[in-house]
């Protein structure tokens, strides 16, 4: 187990490496000059410069990538070139909502596929099977940022409950920064419930043929009890595999969710970085991204361990 | 589904809480939300080109010794009057009394000393910079009076120093201007949710009594188009004063709970020529397309009507505009003549970088497909801003066409650039420019306009398309804001709510 965990912790540690490289790489090559950006059609060339200069555009690339990695590795991030304040506070702020609408999307999207793809397989070839993959079709085909301008015009223009978009900040209380989260969480979470309620729905009806359910239902153990309690368990690995993925996606997928809600979210930021050239918070936002894509698969994969503790061959 | 029914419970109980929040607010009356597309990267005027910092802080925080009106007209900002003296070369201004900084600080000559320097200074990052090279000396004589002497006249100077660029600043708070602006207008900086809002509340030191109307003015932004009508009529939002969703106009025109109102703006829109590159070198070719270019068929279809043609490089709500539209009418013959003699009598193939806004995007498809019926095949390439700046408009001259608003008043100046991206020369032109540089009378400034509009549109300098138009919607009973956009504001000194 222990050499197991060694060998995934240096896997993610080169993966993060070899990110770190890609990254700087690509937006050197990247045209366009943050310093002419800021300053317009109208900059005179010492303008230029001595912008360039103030934001350490002026140093040879190597010296910028070890500035830059050391400086990850101190945890100092930088300071954004265009806002003019420390990157780890800006990306603070955002992920205080992409963090919260990712974890909302996924609870939602899990508590309602589970049920529902537990109840599909257990009435296989039946009519509420095909009423559940119906729904899921449908989930699948909708693109989440129609459903959310459909929700916008129901919920807020026609019937005023909630705001059409924005983020009042956490400090407004809990009540309105919720309010504010429903809608896009919601967008989000019924096409992820859709794929999610599908996988759930094969991974027990393949586990439903196993051995130990029938003898399960031999000893005389009632429907519910068998899969609850023992198919479920046994169906959770590609179900938790496919969660983790889409948590991860959620993190930098919800870019165009809140760019319909208009929520100043962690895609929001990279994708105005990117459009600004605001070279250090893409850089850094991009890691963020990788790091977490990296913990989630390792803590996906500490939970199989949990999920089937069987020892794995070769540990 | 019960899980659903649980979330729909949810949602009612959250959606009472804002509406009660809704209610509350059309109570007031004294607070105003607005919506601007872009978010400003930071809040100092002098220290960078993104309109959207204008957009907020525009006399709202920030001032200068002149202001621009809604008409683009020169007014007394912190001067309350100047004297000129007749060679154009010295500037009086007498400064008001009793202004001070949002930080209790006094506003004095010195200030405006400290500000025109570091404007002007080897470490500026003012993005206009130009504005105040023809400045020799600044003399300080006492606190409220300024002399600012120049090297050459400069016929704009006085409009320049009502730019947000040209805001005054004070030494102690000039620094953190970025992120806590610290100006002498009607509102302060409240806070800023970085994404989301930047709040300004009202000054209760302003020096005029009774103004502003408004305690607590909310910038919001909201990028995407669907979500800015969205946001309109869900009433999260008060204005939104360049609205983006220009197809929905329509939508709001007719509900009386709103106003549309189409303005006017400093910009140009263009189709630039390379002229550093075959054949848009060849005059005759340049007048074909313009003979080409059916304008009108380009504000219908691009700009849903909105949008005044123009037949030069002039803005046609100032004074001094000529109207050259008729120059070279639509008429494909003519266009198809010109190409023969040009010796391209089939055409050819080209290029239209089209930086991002909609106006060049959808500007771009139409003109292509008008060139397309003479033959001249323009495929075209869309670009980020980044790209655009680095390809087009900085030394590379990596392109054919482009589709650009000059939105900077008065800048009949950049075809007279050695270096500009359109590489375009003329000799008269460049004759003309001369003359209005020493000229500072009004009516002979007016004259030389019109013969510089002249030469430009025989020359076919560039495709000229329209008046960049400002379309806005509003509630109905908000009363003060400002139409047209001569520079980039929202000066919400005097707006307020009439019912």
């Amino acid at each position: 187990m222990l050499s197991f965990l060694a060998r995934r912790l240096v896997a993610a540690a080169a993966t993060l490496a070899a990110a770190t490289v890609v990254v700087f790489v690509v937006l050197e090559v990247m045209p366009g000059d943050p310093a002419l950006l800021m300053l317009g059609t109208e900059a005179r060339p010492d303008t230029l410069a001595a912008l360039r200069e103030q934001m350490g555009l002026d140093r040879p690339a190597p010296v910028r990538y070890l500035a830059w990695v050391s400086g990850l590795l101190t945890g100092d991030l930088g300071r954004s070139m265009t806002y003019g304040v420390p990157v780890a506070e800006l990306v603070a702020d955002r992920l205080a909502i992409t963090v919260p609408l990712a974890g909302l999307a996924i609870l939602a999207s899990t508590a309602l596929a589970l049920p529902l793809g537990l109840y599909a397989a257990s009435r296989r070839g039946r009519p509420g099977d095909f009423g559940v993959m119906a729904f899921s079709q449908l989930g699948v085909a909708v693109p989440n940022f129609w459903l959310g301008i459909l929700l916008v015009l129901v919920f807020s223009i026609g019937l005023g409950w909630l705001p059409a978009g924005g983020f009042p900040g956490w400090q407004a209380g809990i009540g309105p920064a919720l309010a504010a989260l429903v809608l896009p969480a919601v967008s989000l979470a019924l096409t992820e419930a859709a794929i999610l309620a599908r996988v759930a729905r094969s991974a027990v009806l393949e586990t439903l043929g196993e051995d130990y359910v029938r003898t399960a239902r031999a000893k005389g153990l009632s429907n519910r009890a068998v899969l609850w309690g023992h198919v479920l368990r046994n169906a959770l690995i590609p179900i938790v595999t496919l969660v983790g993925l889409q948590f991860a996606f959620l993190m930098a997928g919800t870019v165009v969710i809140e760019n319909v809600f208009y929520l100043p979210g962690l895609g929001r930021l990279l994708f105005q970085a990117i459009t600004q050239r605001d070279l250090i918070v893409v850089k850094d936002v991009t890691i963020l991204l990788a790091a977490m894509v990296v913990l989630v698969s390792f803590a996906v994969d500490l939970l199989y361990a949990v999920i089937d503790p069987r020892p794995k061959a070769g540990s | 589904m019960r899980k659903l029914g649980l979330l729909a419970v949810a949602m009612v109980a959250a959606g009472t809480a804002t509406g009660f929040a809704g209610a509350a607010h059309a109570q007031q009356r004294d607070t105003l939300a607005l919506g601007l597309g872009l978010e400003p990267p930071h809040l100092d005027p002098t220290a960078g080109a993104a309109a959207a910092i204008d957009e907020v802080t525009y006399r709202n925080v920030f001032e200068g010794l002149t202001r621009i009106d809604e008409k683009g007209s020169v007014q007394p900002g912190l001067a309350e009057s100047w004297e000129v003296s007749p060679d154009g070369l010295t500037y009086t201004f007498r400064l008001r009394d009793g202004v001070t900084f949002h930080d209790g600080t006094t506003f004095d000559s010195a200030d405006v000393k400290f500000a025109y320097d570091r404007a002007r200074g080897p470490d500026s990052v003012n993005a206009q910079k130009g504005y105040f090279a023809a400045i020799d000396t600044i003399e300080t004589p006492d606190p409220r009076t300024v002399v600012v002497r120049l090297s050459r006249p400069d016929g704009l100077f006085l409009f320049n120093m009502g730019s947000g660029d040209a805001s005054i600043v004070a030494p102690e708070s000039a620094a953190g201007n970025g992120q806590n602006p610290v100006g002498t207008g009607p509102f302060r900086f409240g806070r800023w949710v970085p994404g989301d809002r930047v709040v300004l509340t009202a000054n209760p030191d302003y020096r005029e009594p009774g103004l502003p109307h408004l305690r607590e003015v909310t910038f919001r932004f909201i990028a995407d188009p669907a979500a800015q009508l969205n946001a309109v009529r869900s009433g999260d939002l008060d204005a939104f004063p360049i609205f983006g969703a220009t197809e929905s106009v329509a939508l709001l025109e007719g509900d009386p709970q709103f106003q549309v109102v189409a303005g006017t703006t400093e910009g140009e829109t263009i189709l630039a020529f390379n002229h550093s590159r075959p054949p848009f070198d060849d005059v005759r070719v340049r007048r074909a397309i313009a003979h080409a270019i059916d304008r009108q068929e380009v504000v219908d279809g691009a700009m849903f009507g909105y949008g005044t043609p123009i037949g030069s490089h002039f803005a046609p709500h100032r004074e001094g505009y000529v109207d050259l539209t008729g120059t070279y009418p639509p008429d494909l013959d003519a266009a198809k003549a010109l190409l023969r003699e040009a010796g391209v009598p089939d055409g050819f193939k080209t290029t239209i970088k089209l930086p991002p806004p909609p106006y060049a995007r959808r500007s771009g498809e139409i003109i292509a497909a008008q060139l397309a019926r003479v033959g001249i095949e323009a495929e075209l390439i869309p670009v980020e801003w980044a790209q655009w700046l680095e390809q087009v408009f900085r030394g590379g001259n990596d392109f054919d066409m482009t589709i650009v608003a000059h939105v900077e008043p008065l800048d009949l100046d950049i075809y007279n650039r050695p270096d500009y991206y359109f590489n375009y020369h003329g000799d008269r032109y460049a004759e003309v420019m001369a003359e209005l540089e020493r000229t500072v009378d009004p009516a002979a400034r007016n004259e030389l306009y019109g013969q510089a509009q002249r030469i430009l549109a025989e020359d076919a300098a560039s495709g000229f398309l329209f008046q960049l138009p400002k379309v806005g919607v509003r509630r109905a009973g908000i009363e003060g804001m400002w139409d047209n956009a001569p520079v980039p504001a929202n000066d919400m000194t005097e707006v307020r709510w009439t019912e």
